[in-house]
């Protein structure tokens, strides 16, 4: 019994979870996939001996955009958190790292994972505040704490108040070396979010993110700690976002507080999302691709751009439900990383 | 001290204007906003246009609003935002940012960034004289005044009215709403077309009390949101109350550092979600 | 066509992916009361959300007083008679008892039945009119759903397991109304937990059965034997 029974969305029905197990659509595709993948990490990974530096720089710009829309990914769609304040612990890491760097005599190339550390650290005190709101409150919620975090940076005197300030670690070296160190750095950063993400959702605990997302009642009824893996899910995604954060004014040398806890930040992530598709791993990959293009190309055009990726994103969200990359995936059945477990029928 | 208390008092009863619509809006239809502010800017824009062309005062081009508002809630809800909702709060969250990058940018494109206000004339510096040598202005006087009436004007329709029961019957569920036959595309539509009403005026008042600029909207969401919360959600009244105790906060950070009074207001917010997540005034459902 | 108030023939219906009713055949005749009886799971709620439009059928599967109402929206199919009293009640917790009840008359045909009415028949909620309808008892509740439905004027009233959670003596004060309830030749549907209330106080019976009708017939004349067969599906 092939027919799909019309359901009426705006009513609440009781269905089973919408799991399923099984392998890929198109396992060629996949494979060739892989192989392409590995080669462009290699061929990547050279570029510091053949590449322009500006090549470099791109490249981390879209590293950070795409760390940060991963991991806004992560928490909305795959921990069911919609948040409009990740822009809070993308800014604490930059700030981490160049406090770090500055003040503690840090590697900053080494200061950039422990900037994302001690966000992870401070998430978990925020997050008392931030699960005491569900939904769109909570979405608020967070842009309101993103709020006081910026305010706050821009009364310390310190780290220069609102005007910021620059990175001087990274005075001593020279340019070439410098951007090449960087350069790696976001390419080993990007691998390592990518991976971590990838297994974290193949795992049983992956899984029972899933069973959440669908259903919270019923998988704490299923003996799933609810209450911590939304916990866990917030943290990893605070690290992350603080990752792209570091990384980003590492590349920058310069940080302020209105740069660095800009809630443009979250906008571009749910572009990205919005593009490239929500609970999908290739979906923010696509994303930022086509954002940084987008950038490129019209990002000269100032309000207009920014007018037409307003309008982008209310369009692709009532049209293209599964945002652009989903429906390419829908229609042509390929997936590069499979999360989505398939019944076979 | 008592002079920053009455002068928290009646920015909060701005602030309290800017958050009935949305508490209306998330009560009834659980729709989040967040172009909300920027509604208000847009409010606010708007009648600084026809204000360009036509020589009346502002309150009179406030009022004029009033219909052109409800018409584009009503046909936001209707044609754009009724598609989003649903379990999942993300649609009608990205639809909403994007109007609120679209009214945002539109508004650059179309007045620059310059900050602009509305002429309010006499009614903008006269002020009253209360007691040992305070004065109180009568634009922001008369902002209280609004605010109250509106206020009372929502608690009321929420409790007495046949639309305030289809209100409430919707939101408590919308399933067996319509098996009553109640159409509830078009309930939400009225819920928002009042809430826009609300919002062009509250605008035009903004514009009246202070400037405006196109990037002002998403701090006033923040407010109204504030307000709301620290209130106690189901409540006009708590929602009112919430708005006033923000304007005080603000008021009385203000006076240590104009920098700080914002903050200030985001920190008692916060403290408020520690310790009494459901607001100060809640209403129990 | 057999002259039946309400029928479906090879009724199919599910939610998404997940298909419910294998082929439902069935008829309601005017003035009847059918029982519809089955374990938990067999299709009984979704049956009657199907015949309100609260679950999507095609038009042609289900019809009413020579019409295909099928998939029609549930304000329409209320407005041309068919009500219903929702499984768990589900008062509106925001409303009064009055509130609740007036607005089951939003869609209101005309009819015998009115607050006065509903009153004389529940003087308790007459009392307790006031007070936000959760706050009442489980068996006062259900009379305040089933007068919620009857305050439309419905030509049919489809019960939706109107005795779950209520002790025996206040199902027995429920069903108890229902011959005034059916005094004017109102049909009724009740689906049914309980297999004894429902052959003692309905005309026919069908047992549901894993989305299928196992067995249907007169409710007096049926078996212990038959309806457990049917009900377990031996």
């Amino acid at each position: 019994m092939n027919t799909i029974f019309p359901l009426r969305p705006e009513h609440s029905v009781a269905m089973a979870p919408s799991v399923s197990i099984g392998s890929p659509a198109n396992p060629a595709a996949w494979r060739l996939a892989w192989v392409g993948t590995g080669t462009a990490i290699v061929v990547a990974a050279s570029l510091p001996w053949w590449g322009e530096s500006s090549w470099m720089r791109e490249f981390v710009e879209i590293a950070c955009y795409l760390i940060f829309a991963m991991m806004w990914n992560l928490l909305a769609g795959y921990g069911g958190m919609v948040s409009i304040g990740q822009q809070a612990y993308f800014g604490i890491g930059g700030y981490a790292m160049l406090a770090l760097g500055n003040f503690a005599g840090v590697n900053p190339f080494i200061a950039v994972p422990l900037g994302a550390i001690a966000a992870g650290v401070i998430a978990v005190p925020v997050s008392w505040v931030a699960f005491r709101l569900q939904g769109g409150y909570f979405a608020i919620g967070t842009w309101v704490i993103a709020e006081v975090f910026r305010l706050s940076f821009a009364n310390m005197s310190v780290v220069g108040g609102g005007s910021g300030t620059s990175l001087t670690a990274l005075r001593g070296i020279d340019k070439a070396t410098r951007e090449g160190v960087t350069y790696w750095t976001a390419l080993v950063c990007v691998i390592a979010a990518i991976t971590l993400v990838y297994l974290f959702l193949r795992s049983k605990r992956g899984l029972a993110l899933l069973a959440i997302r669908d259903n919270e009642v019923a998988a704490e009824s299923q003996g799933i700690d609810v209450r911590g893996m939304k916990l866990a899910v917030y943290v990893v995604a605070a690290i992350g976002a603080a990752l792209a954060g570091a990384l980003y004014f590492l590349g920058n040398l310069r940080i302020s507080p209105d740069a660095a806890f800009s809630v443009n930040w979250t906008a571009f992530a749910i572009f990205m999302v919005i593009i490239g598709g929500m609970g999908r791993i290739e979906g923010p990959i696509v994303g930022a691709l086509i954002f940084w293009a987008l950038n490129k190309f019209f990002s000269d055009y100032g309000t207009w751009y920014l007018l037409g990726l307003g309008l982008m994103a209310i369009v692709v969200t009532i049209f293209f439900k599964q945002g652009l990359w989903g429906w390419v995936q829908q229609r042509y059945g390929w997936a590069v990383f499979p999360t989505q477990r398939r019944l076979e029928s | 001290m008592i002079e920053n208390l009455l002068q928290g008092v009646l920015l909060g009863s701005l602030y309290a204007l800017f958050a009935l619509g949305l508490s209306l809006m998330f009560g009834v239809m659980r729709l989040t906003n967040v172009a909300h502010g920027d509604f208000v800017v847009l409010g606010a824009y708007a009648a600084i246009a026809i204000a360009t062309v036509l020589p009346w005062h502002p309150l009179a081009i406030g009022v004029a609003l009033l219909l052109p508002g409800f018409g584009f809630g009503y046909a936001l809800q209707r044609y754009v935002l009724n598609g989003t909702l649903g379990k999942d709060p993300l649609p009608s969250m990205v639809v909403t940012f994007g109007l609120s990058i679209v009214i945002q940018n539109a508004l650059l494109q179309l007045f620059s960034a310059d900050p602009r206000s509305l002429d309010a004339g006499a009614l903008g510096t006269d002020s009253v004289q209360i007691g040992a040598g305070i004065a109180l202005g009568t634009l922001p006087l008369l902002i209280l005044i609004i605010s109250i009436a509106c206020t009372a004007a929502l608690q009321l329709l929420f409790d007495r009215t046949a639309l305030g029961r289809a209100f409430r019957a919707v939101s408590d569920d919308r399933e067996i709403a319509e098996l009553m036959g109640l159409d509830a595309s078009k309930i939400y539509a009225l819920a928002t077309a009042i809430a826009c009403a609300l919002i062009a005026l509250a605008g035009v008042l903004q514009g009246m009390r202070t400037t405006v600029s196109p990037s002002d909207g998403p701090l006033l969401l923040l407010f109204a949101f504030e307000a709301v919360i620290i209130g106690g959600m189901g409540s006009f009244w708590g929602t009112f109350i919430g708005a006033l105790i923000l304007g005080v906060v603000q008021q009385i950070g203000f006076q240590f550092d104009p920098g700080w009074g914002i903050w200030f207001g985001h920190l008692v917010f916060l403290a408020v979600l520690v310790v009494r997540p459901r607001g100060l005034f809640p209403r129990t459902r | 066509m057999s002259g039946a108030l309400v029928e479906t023939r090879g009724l199919v219906a599910g939610y998404g992916d997940a298909q419910a009713l294998f082929g439902i055949d069935f008829k309601l005749h005017a003035g009847e009361l059918v029982a519809i009886i089955g374990a938990n799971g067999a299709g009984k709620s979704t049956f009657l959300k199907a015949l309100t439009g609260l679950v999507g059928v095609p038009r042609q599967a289900v019809r009413y007083a020579d019409e295909d109402i099928g998939g029609l929206r549930p304000g329409e199919i209320v407005r041309r008679g068919l009500a219903m009293v929702p499984e768990g009640r589900r008062l509106f917790p925001s409303l009064s008892v009055e509130e609740n009840l007036r607005m089951g008359g939003f869609a209101r045909r005309p009819g015998p039945w009115s607050l006065a009415r509903l009153y004389a028949l529940f003087p308790i909620l007459q009392d307790k009119r006031r007070l936000p309808a959760t706050e009442l008892s489980g068996g006062q509740q259900q009379m305040v759903a089933i007068g919620r439905a009857l305050m439309s004027n419905p030509q049919v009233l489809l019960c939706d397991e109107i005795s779950l959670g209520l002790a025996p003596i206040v199902i027995k004060e429920i069903y108890d109304a229902m011959p005034a309830i059916t005094a004017e030749g109102m049909s009724v549907v009740i689906v049914e937990q309980d297999v004894s209330v429902a052959q003692r106080v309905s005309k026919r019976l069908y047992c549901f059965q894993e989305g299928r009708v196992a067995l249907a017939g007169d409710s007096h004349v049926l078996t212990r034997a038959q309806i457990s067969a049917a009900y377990f599906g031996d």
